[in-house]
């Protein structure tokens, strides 16, 4: 099974668009680099995020999901980011009663200035969701509900 | 729908890694768009017009362009797409430089995301529809929070072109840290001389409503419509009364409380006005040491004041104002290096003695001695023992630029105010002796590299580039040990007196109030201006600003043109009578809303209401939820809550982020 | 019964053997249970962190290992280098993720649940549990000079039981005696023992300095905790005698004061041990006792 732990999965990133978002141009400004295989949604606020999201990421092939937004206190529309924290707890533990390794999904606050923690964390839940190998849990859904058929 | 994809090289920026020819083919492909193209610059006037011409030769439904950060050049695009007549919210960017060509060194990789990121942006137009800017009144009144320097200039400023303005100040009088000082770098002129004027203008003007003593307490509603409650302090003296003759401050018999004003160099009495120059001049009863708070009698304040002006009764009361900006002028602290609290990661200078040796002192304690109106009237003499010291010691960045026991960042003042603290001592002890330790020499700014050379040549300061690494008591003297890293040797000076340079940092309160106000701070505590060159004194909520050392290090120069430009930021606010908001904002879908107002408790603006659906005959059906366009902030949360997906966020729909994360099927 | 781990380490076997025997005699009057690592290893100072990063974190982390085998919940390790190395061993596993990762093999636990104390804080320890309350002899009007040096204190990242440069918990200790702590300047600074056999030229004016201080602030005795201190400070100390007209100062450890003001003798502690005679200041204490006695 370790056969696969080279592969480069496939991100994609839920962020705020005053925080996270904004860190991560910080960390372009600063010209730091980290992985490519990332792919950013912005959104007005973590708040905004509909756990539909991430089901969705993962029915369209991502192997793991980032959410990040402002830390907490910080958030620019005072309290979305501790809606979005709650949100993700219930909703991370359906994902793992579910079966989804929950390595694949990660949480994190990185604020307008932490342009070089954007970069630590891309690069960390690369590494983790490596370590998951690829997700495969929907394409294999499809192909039994076809045989069934 | 026909889409224009622009894809922007930004001369090597995007282009050295992302092979924006390619991306532009490549863009082609993705249904409905019928043009794109790369361009050198697209946010010069040849690409712009580029756009423009694209728009009307294609009929164009909407635009991607795809270049810098949409919080660069975002309006930039959608006020070019707006000219030709397209609406502005048709124009999406996507962002391959700032978090593609920047951050990736693979150019193969790198092209390939930045034709995901294209297309997500085109998925995202797709679905896009025009929208009209929302407009909202503008009160025309201004809060200034803070009463030193920065905010007396910036009170001043919009009260001269005809506003009104509240000026809020915590102490019992406004003037703020430069009251405090004696003379000013690097003219030597003196600080009360020039900002006393100041401060009764504030106290004079008709249009500055001054609340001293008071603290913002709770910030609503959004630019242009604030809704601001202050609570005032109770002074125990009525100010409607008081006349200001000092008589209860002669009589009080408590004369041993520390003058905080005087930094605790020597005492106050419990009732007692700041220092001689307030505004205003009212004293303020410190119900700490006072003894009839403590025991119930006295009274002696009752007993001379002939107006009756003393109130033992007054609570905290609260002012709710609303104003239309607000500028926050709140200034900085001084480490204080001999109280560390206990969860702070900074280590302090136990080594240094301070709060231990009576005659190591900071810069502030130094300005009170220095000062014609100090402790001292002017005279340098020690704490302890009121002697002229001989030979006094500054060392500069203590806390600053010292990430083991302060902070990383450089106190940007303490360089010219050491140079001035130097040469003030030398005028007046003719024959001591004045050391400073220093790092680097940091003297950017007009004429202050000649004060430092002044201070040097003709002043015969001794500059030892080096640090102090222990000052101990010996013999009446203190001996600081340092290095003199120029000459590569150890040195010891048997100083009569030390002063310390220590960082400055940021108000201990300034993470509340920042909270309070709902804008961001740096990791030190220090407020986030939206951008660090080109919107120095906007915070990234609008309509809120900064001004002077709130925001970072700042001398009084700098601290009051960062005034005079948050208050013209104010006052291009009150200049026109509308103010266009955002239009995303979220939206009820009436008919299917069930009424169960999840959304109103997730929202923290209170801008759902209940409304009521009547039928035709104007009977009753049901409650549903209706959003109030001038309160919501379109962060979506409501959106996300609600159980039957009735209200969306306009700009940020559910469709529009499927087809975000659809879009990407083939990462 | 107050029972606790415990690393002596090869200097309180070897030079400091009176540290050593002054400790246990303390517990056994008090009533403590020293419980001695089985087989305990070298903890790699002086040499190990200059040769090897790694060797200087694992082979204290062996003996740590070793104590949490044996049961231990916490290590007194009196030795003031001992200490440095254990905790900085800890303080590596958590902070350095090579460390942890080239470790982990080897380490099969996490030992930071394990704590190590130093002598100030085995006192401090026994003082607020009750344990060491009672006083025979008062050592009223000895004025003492506490020494940190350099090790006990250092790096104030992971050593924090007091300030690293106004230390005071030694004086708080050793107002249980009734002496009197003088107030110095030198409490923290070098004495030069890692040179102490190579450059003694180096060392006898450090120790010049440290010892002329604490003297000028009339101290009688000079009390240490670190054995690299106190033979530097002891020994060395017969270089300044050559000076004419110098006075010593006798050099203590901790453990010994303690132990004189619970009514231990001298030769019990092992005080007759020191090069400097310091018989001639506890006199008038001792007769006291042996009239209590």
């Amino acid at each position: 099974m370790e056969t696969n732990i080279n592969f480069e999965p496939k991100i994609i990133a839920f962020v705020c668009n005053w925080c996270t978002y904004t860190g991560a141009d910080l960390a372009g400004t600063s010209r730091l680099k980290y992985a490519h295989n990332v792919r950013i949604i912005k959104l007005p606020c973590t708040g905004r995020i509909d756990p539909l999201f991430i089901i969705k990421a993962f029915e369209k092939g991502a192997d793991g999901v980032l959410v990040s937004g402002c830390h907490p206190g910080d958030c620019h529309y005072t309290s979305g980011n501790f809606h979005a924290r709650r949100r993700w707890i219930l909703f991370n533990q359906l994902l793992n009663f579910a079966g989804i390794d929950n390595r694949r999904v990660h949480f994190s606050w990185v604020s307008a200035s932490e342009g070089r923690k954007w970069v630590d964390v891309i690069n960390e839940v690369i590494e983790t969701v490596r370590k998951a190998r690829p997700f495969v849990g929907y394409s294999k859904m499809n192909k039994e509900y076809v045989y069934n058929e | 729908m026909k889409i224009g994809v622009f894809v922007c090289h930004c001369g090597e920026n995007i282009g050295k890694t992302v092979d924006c020819p390619r991306a532009a083919q490549e863009s082609a492909k993705i249904p409905g768009v019928v043009i794109s193209v790369d361009n050198k610059y697209t946010c010069s006037d040849p690409g712009q017009n580029m756009i423009k011409n694209a728009i009307k030769e294609y009929n164009l439904d909407g635009v991607v362009v795809a270049s810098c950060s949409p919080h660069m050049h975002e309006k930039t695009f959608r006020k070019a797409v707006a000219s030709v007549g397209m609406n502005p919210y048709m124009c999406e960017i996507a962002n391959i430089r700032e978090q593609c060509s920047w951050v990736h060194d693979d150019v193969e990789e790198a092209t390939k995301k930045a034709i995901d990121l294209i297309r997500i942006a085109v998925e995202k137009v797709k679905r896009n529809f025009a929208l009209t800017p929302i407009k909202v009144p503008v009160t025309k009144r201004a809060l200034v929070i803070g009463g030193g320097i920065s905010g007396i200039q910036s009170a001043l400023d919009i009260a001269n072109a005809g506003y009104e303005v509240v000026l809020v100040e915590k102490e019992p009088s406004i003037g703020g840290h430069m009251s405090q000082l004696s003379e000013t770098f690097p003219t030597l002129d003196c600080s009360q001389c020039i900002l006393t004027p100041r401060m009764v203008e504030v106290y004079q003007h008709p249009k500055i409503k001054l609340l001293t003593y008071s603290e913002v307490e709770k910030v609503e509603g959004f630019i242009g419509n604030f809704k601001v409650t202050i609570k005032k302090k109770p002074r125990y003296v009525d100010e409607t009364k008081c006349t200001g003759c000092g008589l209860c401050t002669q009589k009080c018999p408590i004369k041993k409380a520390p003058n905080e004003f005087e930094q605790g160099m020597i005492k106050r009495t419990a009732i007692y006005v700041p220092f001689p120059q307030a505004v205003p001049n009212i004293p303020v009863i410190d119900n700490t040491v006072c003894t009839y708070f403590r025991t119930g009698k006295c009274q002696m304040c009752v007993k001379v004041c002939g107006k009756e002006a003393i109130d033992f009764n007054q609570k905290e009361r609260f002012v709710v104002e609303e104003v239309g900006a607000i500028i926050v002028a709140t200034g900085y602290s001084l480490y204080k290096i001999d109280k560390k609290p206990k969860d702070s990661p900074i280590k302090g200078y136990g080594e240094y003695g301070y709060g231990i040796y009576p005659d190591v002192i900071d810069g502030l304690q130094f300005e009170r001695l220095a000062s014609a109106s100090g402790p001292t009237a002017g005279e340098i003499k020690r704490p302890s023992d009121k002697k002229e010291p001989k030979k006094v010691v500054f060392i500069q960045c203590v806390g600053s630029r010292d990430e083991s026991k302060g902070f990383s960042y450089c106190s940007k003042i303490c360089c010219m105010y050491t140079a001035k603290h130097a040469m003030l001592y030398k005028h007046k002890v003719h024959d001591g002796e004045a050391y400073v330790f220093y790092m680097d020499i940091r003297s950017g700014g007009k004429m202050y590299e000649e004060f430092v050379r002044r201070a040097i040549e003709e002043d015969d300061v001794k500059y030892i580039r080096g640090r102090v690494s222990r000052i101990y008591e010996d013999g009446g003297k203190y001996i600081v040990k340092g290095e003199d890293t120029i000459a590569g040797i150890p040195v010891e000076i048997d100083a009569d007196m030390v002063v310390l340079a220590t960082a400055i940092v940021a108000q201990n309160d300034s993470k509340k109030l920042a909270q309070t106000i709902g804008i961001p701070y740096d990791k030190y505590g220090f407020l986030n201006e939206v951008h660090p060159k080109l919107r120095p004194v906007e915070s990234s909520t609008a309509g809120v600003y900064l001004a002077g050392a709130c925001q970072a290090p700042r001398d009084i120069p700098e601290s009051v043109a960062m005034a005079s430009a948050a208050a013209s930021k104010a006052l291009v606010l009150f200049g026109s009578d509308m103010l266009e908001r955002e239009p995303t904002i979220a939206k009820v879908n009436e008919s299917t809303c069930a009424g169960c107002f999840y959304c109103q408790k997730v929202c923290a603006y209170n801008a759902i209401e209940k409304k009521e659906i009547k039928d035709r005959n104007g009977n009753f059906v049901k409650y549903v939820a209706y959003v109030n366009p001038g309160l919501c902030q379109g962060c979506g949360t409501c959106n996300a809550t609600c159980p039957s997906k009735s209200v969306e966020l306009i700009g940020y729909t559910d469709e529009q982020i499927f087809a975000e994360i659809n879009a990407l099927a083939t990462l | 019964m107050y029972t606790i781990g415990y690393y002596p380490g090869c200097s309180l076997t070897g030079s400091a053997k009176e540290f050593d025997k002054s400790l246990r005699k303390i517990c056994d009057l008090l009533g403590i249970k020293l419980v001695e690592i089985e087989d305990w290893n070298c903890c790699g100072a002086t040499s190990a962190h200059a040769t090897n990063h790694l060797l200087s974190v694992s082979l204290p982390l062996l003996n740590i290992k070793k104590a949490y085998k044996q049961g231990i919940t916490k290590i007194l390790a009196p030795c003031a280098a001992c200490y440095n190395r254990l905790v900085t061993a800890q303080y590596e596993l958590t902070k350095n993720n090579l460390v942890k990762k080239e470790l982990s093999e080897f380490l099969e636990n996490d030992y930071n649940s394990i704590k190590v104390i130093n002598i100030i804080e085995f006192f401090q320890e026994i003082i607020k549990e009750g344990i060491l309350d009672k006083k025979v002899v008062s050592l009223k009007g000895l004025k003492v000079a506490c020494y940190y040096g350099c090790l006990l204190l250092r790096p104030k990242e992971i050593i924090d039981f007091d300030d690293s440069e106004q230390p005071s918990s030694m004086e708080e200790i050793i107002k249980i005696t009734d002496a009197t702590p003088v107030d110095w300047n030198y409490k923290i600074e070098c004495c030069g023992a890692s040179h102490s056999i190579a450059h003694k030229d180096i060392v006898v004016d450090l120790i010049g300095k440290i010892l002329g201080d604490a003297q000028k602030h009339s101290a009688d005795i000079m009390v240490v905790a670190c054995p690299m201190c106190h033979s530097n400070l002891d020994m060395r100390q017969l270089e300044l005698r050559k000076n004419e007209g110098y006075k010593s100062i006798p050099i203590i450890y901790l453990t010994e004061l303690i132990g004189l003001s619970l009514g231990l003798s001298p030769e019990e502690l092992g005080i007759n041990l020191h090069f400097i005679e310091s018989r001639s200041v506890f006199e008038k204490y001792f007769s006291k006792v042996e009239v209590q006695l």
